[in-house]
């Protein structure tokens, strides 16, 4: 039977320790969960058993075959598969293809594709539910559909071990449902599945046996009950509870003409509606909640608010219309927006990305704005020279907002701020919100399908299904009156 | 198949290719003779765009491998080699050039690529010069032979010999493999987890590149007579074999070979304009590469999905 070893691996960056010397194995027909904090090394143990990264030192062995130094398309062909945690589609070729490259074999000769693999295409296409987007560019997938073709193209090669990297992230609780069947399938399939994710309850639901990283090295193993009660992954991992308290809207003086107005506002996207006759109003200092599932229109409303996208109905800024305004204007002008998708300088370092966002301040102000920063975000601090690229998903996400927050926005827009970070990562993130609200006049319009972050923040919650504005007022009534789906 | 038929490329390729066979009935010796440079110039784009469009690695030296197939040729025939082994001699040198070349550069990531083959076309042109003895130096190199006296003949063997590469290297871009270089291309990382050697098939591709380059360099050598650094290795020669690929349309490879005839094309058309007629070509270059990105041959298939 499929069995997968791990040995004494380490990984070093420089001076990083990325991982130290960790054990473990995995077999056939079972799913070994690999949780941690952002940076605790889960994505580096996977590189390191497909390949993609040389170890330091240590021994991977599939069935006794050393694999260590192995180069990854060995790897792959010893039948070892990985997901990706960033999808990384073909962009110019459809998704049919994407999944028919999966299935090829490496072969300089194969000139006319066996007709087979068409077929077999399809058929994958069919199981993980991409179906009806055969023929689509992956550029025009939504979100979740990405997330189907790394699976689509994991399952097409056959792989015994599939390393599986954040796959709930960013996925509504009906996807992440789906998805956990699928992997469960790989398990039935009799393959041997290492599952990395942040959303601890899906993980905990499926996995047979976590393994618990910190640093890079192992703080608890076992099964899903014994580790969630360790009191060192309580510690570094799963955090507190968030709490903070909702201020009523009376108390915003700004009530007659609020910060923020968005009146009406619909967008096209050719013929699909995209935002139907929206109205959300946001006053100076108020924390707003915009919550809705995956292609609800966050990003939509949010880029409507940055001028990035035409739109029809008004939205005004102090009273004043932004019609006509360019999105740097708009930008200069107080409104930053971090963006789901995180838009960093991946070659460039963290430092050099944090005073880019503060190239507009005096020497002066910078530096105390970098301060605030580093103490708000201290894993940045220590990270200021990395090169962007490769920070990990969650110290990523992190700098984003670092640097959002460097350009001093009056009013800032958060997309998915929590989409990839580890739950005690969420903890700090939110006790630096509750720190923006108490200390500074800041004002934050934050969209997320993560209630469980979104509502605690916020003094005054939307929520928008399918275009349109279907629910708004203070959160502690979300639960009773707008919760199914979310919850 | 059936997609084949569909396809507007194919109908374009096809109805030229009947044209150009046709063209000598109607047309001077001298058009022929501009148009049987400009199908060699073809097979020089063609190949540049199998590894930049496909295997996404730009060689600014092209004429490296063209050089090494030229020159190769033109030097065996001096020493009284027939000029078919000569040509065969020339493709297998140009082969033989790019994997000495390829092996090391392929090691480096983005653009030290570019800069390497760049590097290795300056090393050339000096190579020629201090060994004048060899290769003509800077007066270039007469070789005895010729392919043909007849300017018919000759431009057949150029159209022909364009068609049949652009053949192959179409099919081959379309082909699995195809799809495995194009995947090594865009994401090396991505392909090598889904079991592709990238380095393997990015080397392939850069042998066929050459191979096609070296054979159109030493057809060229014995169609003109001579081989210079002016005419077939200067920088100046592998921009235009680049931009002729760009401006015909990236990743298409039978754009290449319409960028290569409208590039000489306009050059000729424009003649009476004397210095300016450069000046208009590179201007229309530079508005199709900003305003067109799928290049002339995009233009023309317009309003159709190709993949
Ligand atoms: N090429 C590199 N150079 C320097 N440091 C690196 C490099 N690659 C990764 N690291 C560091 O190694 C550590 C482990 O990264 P890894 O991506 O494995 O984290 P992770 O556990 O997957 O986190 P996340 O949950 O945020 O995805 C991180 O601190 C990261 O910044
Ligand atoms: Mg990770």
């Amino acid at each position: 039977m499929t069995e997968l070893v791990v040995r004494d691996l380490v990984k070093r960056y420089g001076g990083l320790v990325a991982v130290n010397g960790v054990n473990f194995e995995f077999k056939g027909g079972e799913i070994l969960g690999l949780i941690g904090p952002n940076g605790s090394g889960k994505s580096t143990v996977m590189k390191l058993i497909m390949g993609i990264e040389r170890p330091t030192a240590g021994s991977v062995q599939l069935d006794g075959v050393e694999m260590a130094n192995w180069p990854s398309h060995k790897v792959a062909r010893q039948g070892v598969g990985i997901v990706f945690q960033h999808s990384r589609p073909l962009h110019r070729q459809t998704v049919l293809e994407n999944i028919k490259l999966a299935l090829l074999p490496d072969s300089l000769l194969k000139l006319f594709a066996d007709p087979h693999v068409e077929r077999r295409a399809r058929e994958i296409a069919e199981r993980v539910g991409l179906a009806h987007v055969m023929d689509r560019r992956p550029s025009t997938l939504p979100f979740a559909d990405l997330r189907r073709m790394e699976l689509a193209k994991a399952i097409a090669r056959d792989p015994r071990v599939v390393l599986v990297d954040e796959p709930f992230a960013g996925l509504t609780p009906a996807e992440v449902a789906t998805f956990s069947e699928l992997i469960r399938g790989f398990r039935d399939d009799g393959r041997a599945v290492l599952l990395v994710d942040h959303n601890v309850k899906s993980v905990a639901a499926i996995v047979d046996r976590v393994f618990a990283l910190y640093l890079g090295e192992r703080i608890a193993e076992g099964t899903p009950d014994e580790v969630m009660r360790d009191e060192t992954v309580r510690r570094v991992y799963l955090g507190g509870s968030i709490e903070t308290a909702a201020r009523p809207e009376s108390t915003f003086k700004d009530a007659d003409t609020p910060l923020l107005q968005v009146d009406k506002v619909g967008v096209l996207y050719g013929k699909a509606q995209a935002l139907q006759g929206v109205d959300i109003h946001v006053h100076e200092g108020e924390f707003v909640s915009v919550v809705g599932l995956n292609g609800a229109g966050k990003t939509t409303l949010f880029n409507a608010i940055s001028g990035l996208v035409p739109h029809s109905g008004a939205i005004r800024w102090r009273g004043e219309a932004l019609a006509g305004r360019t999105p740097a204007s708009i930008a200069r002008g107080g409104i930053v927006q971090v963006p789901e998708g995180r838009e960093l300088f991946p070659d460039m370092t963290v430092r050099e990305n944090l005073d880019l966002g503060g190239n507009h301040l005096e020497a002066k102000d910078a530096a105390a704005q970098l301060a605030w920063l580093f103490d708000l975000f201290p894993i940045l601090k220590s990270r200021q020279s990395q090169v962007a690229r490769t920070l990990s998903g969650g110290e990523q996400q992190m700098l984003t907002i670092a640097r959002a927050l460097m350009m001093r926005p009056k009013l800032l827009i958060l997309d998915e701020p929590t989409l990839g970070l580890a739950p005690v990562i969420l903890e700090q993130l939110s006790k630096a919100l509750e720190k923006l609200r108490q200390t500074t006049p800041i004002t934050v319009l934050l969209g997320e399908q993560n209630v469980t972050f979104a509502l605690p923040h916020a003094d005054r919650v939307y929520v928008l299904e399918h275009a349109r504005i279907v629910w708004q007022g203070p959160p502690d009534r979300f639960a009773a009156e707008a919760g199914t789906g979310y919850l | 198949m059936r997609n084949l038929f569909r396809s507007r490329v194919f109908w374009i390729a096809l109805i030229g290719s009947i044209v150009a066979l046709l063209l000598p009935l109607k047309v001077s010796g001298y058009i022929l003779g501009l148009l049987t440079v400009a199908y060699y110039f073809g097979v020089f784009s063609m190949a540049w765009d199998l590894l930049f469009g496909f295997a996404g690695e730009v060689n600014f030296g092209p004429t490296f491998l063209i050089g090494l197939g030229a020159y190769a040729a033109g030097i065996l025939n001096g020493y009284g080699v027939p000029v078919y082994p000569c040509i065969a001699a020339g493709a297998v040198m140009a082969v033989i050039g790019g994997v000495v070349l390829a092996l090391p550069a392929l090691r480096v990531r983005g653009p030290y690529f570019g800069l390497t083959t760049l590097v290795a076309v300056l090393i050339m042109m000096n190579l020629i010069v201090v060994f004048a003895g060899f290769t003509g130096g800077e007066i270039g190199l007469t070789v005895p032979d010729v392919l043909s006296v007849n300017a018919d003949t000759n431009y057949y063997i150029a159209l022909i010999f364009m068609i049949v590469s652009g053949v192959i290297l179409y099919a081959l871009s379309r082909s699995p493999v195809g799809l495995i270089l194009q995947a090594s291309g865009q994401d090396p990382v991505e392909a090598g987890a889904l079991g592709f050697n990238v380095t393997k098939h990015k080397l392939t591709a850069f042998i066929i590149s050459a191979f096609f380059s070296g054979l159109a360099g030493a057809l060229l050598v014995f169609y003109m007579g001579t081989a210079s650094v002016g005419t077939l290795v200067s920088i100046a020669v592998g921009v235009q074999v680049i931009i002729a690929a760009v401006l015909g349309g990236r990743r298409t490879i039978i754009g290449a070979a319409l960028g290569s005839i409208f590039l000489i094309g306009a050059g000729e058309a424009l003649r009476p304009f004397g210095e300016l007629s450069t000046l208009i070509v590179s201007a229309i270059a530079l508005l199709v590469i900003l305003f067109v990105p799928s290049g002339l041959l995009g233009i023309l298939t317009r309003g159709e999905e190709h993949a």
